[in-house]
């Protein structure tokens, strides 16, 4: 049965049959969207998807006051199902890893940037941005900003730096997005501004 | 390990990128349905979606979960052009 954005509302919003019938035609087209979603996946199967359709049933439920009809409610309803299942997925690759293993000797060492490639003034910008950039690193961040960030870096998900700092990925999102800002901060301090930075790292 | 001439240059493109005020990942998930539909469309991306274009090319979790809706939604729409 098709069903416009207002019609997906009312019938998840009941009891009884209608509630029912609009669950399993979710449920059928979330484990459909979600096989394409994934298809770059080659490990992912039927129990994986069957899972987390269920679990996203559960989570839509919880949020459907929170949809606003700003799209397709079954595009809504797909993007909250991705990101249970890439939680998820990201959670199986990172299980093992610690953040310890990730962050210790994980530093910042300005020289491995610098490119031999390039002329001698633009070495010497990219070396002092560089220099500066250090500085503010081990003088602005705070210990946990400069954790998250390095993590972030060195590839660990936003949802795992999370899991091991016994916080969320909005929280982890404000952290990096915080040393980020001081970081910049900082260099425009010393005279670079963002298009400087840009110009000076875009080979 | 120290991190990498990629992983710093990499950086460096992140703080180029950096606003002062910047939508985090729960407030993209609220908004990325609705942008999705926009470029898959062809529409111009309005103001208030902006700020989900700058997310998710500073966070690539969004943007590889963005990735994977673009694949499902292409394909609803092939079926619905059937």
């Amino acid at each position: 049965m098709r069903r416009d954005n207002d019609n997906w509302i009312a019938d998840l919003s009941r009891d009884g049959p209608k509630l029912d019938g609009a669950l399993s035609d979710l449920r059928k087209t979330l484990v459909r969207n979600l096989h394409k979603a994934l298809s770059n996946h080659s490990h992912v199967d039927d129990s994986f998807v069957e899972d987390v359709v269920q679990d996203s049933l559960v989570r839509i439920l919880d949020r459907l006051e929170q949809f606003a009809g700003r799209s397709q409610f079954l595009t809504w309803a797909t993007t909250i199902a991705i990101r249970i299942a890439m939680t998820d997925l990201r959670r199986q690759r990172w299980r093992d890893v610690s953040l310890d293993q990730v962050v210790s000797d994980a530093d910042f060492r300005p020289e491995r940037a610098v490119d031999n490639n390039l002329g001698p003034d633009e070495q010497i910008e990219r070396k002092t941005i560089l220099d500066t950039m250090q500085a503010v690193i081990q003088t602005e961040l705070t210990e946990k900003q400069r954790t998250a960030l390095l993590a972030e870096m060195k590839g660990m998900p936003q949802d795992e730096i999370a899991r091991h700092l016994g916080s969320n990925r909005n929280a982890v999102y404000k952290l990096t997005h915080d040393a980020r800002k001081k970081l910049k901060h900082g260099l425009e301090a010393a005279g670079y501004l963002a298009e400087d930075i840009q110009a000076a790292f875009a080979n | 390990m120290p991190m990498s001439k990629h992983e710093i240059e990499e950086l460096m493109r992140l703080i180029g990128l950096t606003k002062d005020s910047e939508i985090n990942c729960e407030q993209c998930l609220a908004l990325v349905a609705e942008f999705a539909e926009q470029e898959l469309a062809g529409r111009s991306i309005h103001d208030g979606l902006e700020a989900v274009e700058h997310h998710l090319s500073i966070c690539p979790e969004c943007r590889e979960e963005y990735e994977a809706l673009q694949r499902a939604l292409g394909e609803m729409e092939d079926e619905a052009d059937k």
